[in-house]
């Protein structure tokens, strides 16, 4: 707000003889909120997306420090690669019950997502899936980003020939169902997972290319883009220092629900045998290997599907959240 | 619009080229051909790797295969000439394969299409209507339920506890009392919401329609209408006059006597019509798709008839009123002869209705009503797998689309005007509400083709999914490459058409 008192502000009149607005003294300044802070605080405030920020941290934080990654041990006990003996038909030893409810309490015993047709802890290897198809699904997020945000970004901002090609391409990829063409190249690339993220980054960037070239098409004709032209800006500048952080909001919204197109998209991958395969193991094919068993055993199907909702859904609230912190158009509640 | 068609139709042929002979670059570099007669160890095993290298042409460059295959491709829109797209690895032909499995696929995609857009621009709409309400909430987060769910998950899911809880249910059908309270209370509950109100109507409607609920379920299990059901003359006729009053509700008000009047006028001809239809129906020369769809056509002359001749001042508006009462009332005789039909296709099938392999019953030998039923409930659960996604991003999209027109000036100014809160919405908000709809269902056709692949696998059907899968995990290229060209050239003319009725629509937009 400008202090009505500065000199370069010609106060006259009514206004002059009430008095200066601003003579209130105070031991402390006020200023204004800064855009990110306002986005940052709608964002805290949407119950949904708070909701899912906490699932999804906490299958995060489950995952990679219950069995380690990277070499680094993790807290439980058992490994997803020993094989051992079968106790019990597999059967879950994970116990919610009260003992009232005739259950044993709490308790989590030693395979409390019992065992595979091998012995292997179906814990250790939920968390060993979920670590692989959370580090695709991110990953698959980012490239997918970086690669329409620079197609849009060029196609947007230059028009002409550059834009006809590159939407041209765009296009193109749009037309191919995505299944189809991340199976082929999901099959192209083998099955350990950093190669199938690389692969599948390719094939879900059009949809954000799209969105950043109608930004920049609008935001391309504003006056801050001529000034920066008159001051004598490259090309490149403009794009990445002017007009690109405003679309952010945009870029980010789209990130996320990337990200949980992603996690569906892998495990599908995985499910039909495209995607990661042995030794590795994926959410979706942990399904796909123990689809048969789900009338004896069907707890071996339930937990891998319940992280992959679980992740999935989370991630589309955080998505949803971060849309309406970037552009609350509802100004009504519920009375 | 002409020169719009031709140059859409040159663009996208040139797509198609582009995106065929991308996929066939990527299919070829996908795996090797030859890969498992490389490990084999017979003794004519150069003779078997020569044969084969010489059908699917591996001794020249892709380019040049694909060449080959494209003039394959051309010769099935000359005239005279037979389709030639490739042969298998094992030497089958691609295009008798692909015939047999596209009609399969083709009933699976257009019976998910057809119902996630009714299903989800219904619910989208009146959930946009009762915002803020539970109901709205409950709806948008299903909606995201839904969008979060993997379709393995669900279709596997649904075949165990749906289709197996379903037949063993079936065997003796009796409805526990958990299941009725459940259901007639989630009945109530929907009813309040849909019909709508203030408090006390609402719970009123609740009340009664739960009670209705409840007391129906008990008395069809009294009269073992579950292994014997049937739809009967008298509950036609009711029906068909209450989808008479629903439909002027929706297309006129009920104020509109003439369209009113009219629309019953149809359904009583309908009703009585059913008498002299049902044996022709049952007449096993007789039934068949191309007479039903006659009587249809019939139908709705006689609708349109009606409607002209008692619409009065309201004619446009009667006409379509009828023509749709009609058609429901059609459906109504069909959906009985179906029913009708039911137990003595259990007894073929050994009293497992709900299906879960294949998409038909091999060597079924019954009726028509018993085959289409077989169809039918082989069709029942991939389609509810597809459907399930689809229509969550139908209902949220048309909910969006809807809020945002029903914020317009416009419809404040007709509310201004004085026009009764159902003409609002039906004449002025809801038709533009929809025009969007028409990009977003270009899109979900592709998801809809991912989705079929998926439930195709695990349902067993041997549709075209099923050959992708099969061919790509062999390394076999021209299966795969015959299920992407009719992949391809469904989805450009399903773009072409959804911006060509954009065009229509609209009436801002030009199409050149």
């Amino acid at each position: 707000m400008p202090d009505i008192q500065s000199e370069d502000v010609a106060v006259t009149g009514p206004i002059a003889e009430a008095g200066p607005l601003t003579s209130i003294e105070r031991e402390f300044t006020i200023q204004a909120r800064t855009q990110r802070e306002m986005v940052i605080r709608r964002f805290f405030r949407h119950r949904g997306a708070m909701g899912g920020l906490i699932v999804f941290a906490f299958v995060l934080v489950l995952a990679y420090s219950s069995i380690g990654i990277l070499g680094l041990p993790g807290w439980w006990h058992q490994s997803y690669e020993t094989t051992g003996t079968v106790q019990n038909g597999g059967a879950m030893s994970l116990d919610l019950l009260p003992p009232f409810v005739d259950g044993d309490g709490l308790a989590i015993g030693n395979h409390p997502f019992g065992q595979d047709d091998v012995g292997r802890d179906y814990f250790a290897l939920t968390m060993r899936g979920t670590q692989i198809s959370v580090l695709i699904a991110v990953s698959v997020g980012i490239i997918s980003t970086v690669l329409g945000v620079v197609v849009g970004a060029f196609s947007g901002f230059y028009r002409g020939a550059t834009e006809s090609t590159l939407m041209r391409l765009t296009d193109l990829m749009l037309t191919i169902p995505l299944l189809v063409l991340a199976a082929v190249i999901g099959q192209i690339s083998g099955g350990t997972p950093l190669l199938l993220a690389l692969v599948l980054g390719l094939v879900l960037w059009p949809n954000l290319a799209r969105l950043v070239r109608g930004e920049f098409l609008s935001l391309r004709e504003k006056e801050f883009v001529e000034a920066a032209r008159a001051m004598g800006a490259p090309d490149s500048r403009i794009i990445f220092r002017h007009i690109l952080p405003n679309t952010l909001g945009t870029i980010i919204v789209n990130a996320t629900l990337t990200i949980s197109a992603a996690i569906i998209l892998e495990t599908a991958l995985s499910f039909l045998g495209f995607g990661v395969q042995a030794p590795d193991t994926s959410l979706g094919k942990l399904i796909s290997d123990y689809q048969t068993a789900f009338q004896t055993r069907p707890w071996l199907f339930w937990w891998p599907g319940l992280f992959i909702v679980a992740i999935a859904l989370s991630v589309n609230f955080i998505g949803d959240g971060l849309r309406d912190a970037f552009d609350p158009k509802q100004t009504r509640v519920r009375a | 619009m002409g020169v719009f068609v031709v140059r859409r139709l040159t663009v996208s042929f040139l797509i198609l080229i582009a995106s065929t002979f991308l996929m066939f670059a990527l299919v070829s570099a996908s795996g090797d051909p030859l890969g498992d007669l490389r490990l084999d160890t017979s003794p004519n095993r150069q003779q078997k790797i020569e044969q084969r290298t010489e059908q699917l042409h591996l001794d020249k460059s892709v380019p040049q295969r694909y060449l080959i295959w494209a003039g394959g491709v051309v010769k099935c829109v000359v005239p005279g000439q037979d389709c030639d797209l490739g042969t298998t690895i094992r030497g089958q032909d691609v295009t008798s394969l692909l015939k047999q499995a596209m009609g399969v696929t083709f009933r699976l995609v257009t019976a998910a299409l057809v119902l996630a857009i009714l299903l989800g621009v219904t619910v989208g709409i009146v959930s946009s209507l009762r915002q803020y309400s539970g109901f709205d909430y409950t709806i948008t987060f299903s909606a995201f339920l839904f969008f979060s769910l993997p379709v393995f998950w669900v279709a596997v899911l649904l075949k165990q506890y749906l289709a197996i809880g379903v037949n063993n249910w079936y065997a003796d059908p009796v409805i526990s009392l958990g299941f009725g309270v459940v259901f007639a209370l989630l009945s109530g509950f929907t009813w309040g919401a849909v019909i709508g109100g203030d408090r006390r109507r609402k719970w009123i409607i609740r009340g009664v329609a739960a009670v209705l609920t409840f007391a129906l379920l008990y008395y069809l299990q009294a009269v073992d209408w579950f292994t014997h059901p049937a739809l009967g003359p008298g509950l036609i006729i009711v029906l068909a006059l209450g989808s008479a009053v629903v439909v002027t509700a929706l297309v006129a008000g009920l104020t509109h006597r003439s369209v009113l009047n009219a629309c019953l006028v149809t359904a009583g001809v309908g009703g009585l019509a059913q008498f002299f239809v049902t044996p022709w129906l049952q007449d096993p020369k007789w039934a068949s798709w191309t007479n039903i769809l006659l009587l249809a056509v019939i139908a709705v002359i006689v609708a349109a008839v009606i409607g002209y001749l008692m619409g009065g001042l309201d004619r446009p508006q009667a006409i379509r009123a009828t023509i749709l009462t009609a058609l429901a009332t059609g459906f109504f005789i069909v959906v009985d002869q179906l029913l009708r039909a039911v137990p003595s296709y259990s007894d073929i099938v050994g009293g497992r209705i709900l299906a879960t392999i294949g998409s038909s019953t091999p060597n079924f030998d019954g009726t028509f009503w018993e085959s289409q039923l077989d169809t039918f409930t082989h069709l029942l659960l991939p389609t509810l797998s597809i459907l399930l996604i689809s229509y969550a991003t139908y209902s949220r999209y048309s909910r969006a689309t809807m809020l945002d027109t029903m914020h317009q000036d416009y419809v404040r100014t007709a509310r201004a005007k004085g026009l009764t809160e159902r003409t609002v919405v039906m004449r002025h908000a809801f038709r533009n509400a929809l025009i969007p709809l028409t990009t977003l269902a270009a899109f979900d056709f592709g998801a809809l083709i991912s989705g079929a692949i998926i439930t195709e696998t695990i349902f067993g059907w041997r549709g075209m999914g099923v050959l992708f899968v099969n061919g790509l995990a062999q390394s076999d290229p021209y299966p795969v490459m015959g299920f992407y060209i009719v992949t391809a050239i469904s989805v450009v003319v399903f773009n072409m058409l959804a911006d060509m009725s954009y065009a229509y629509l609209d009436p801002r937009i030009r199409l050149t």
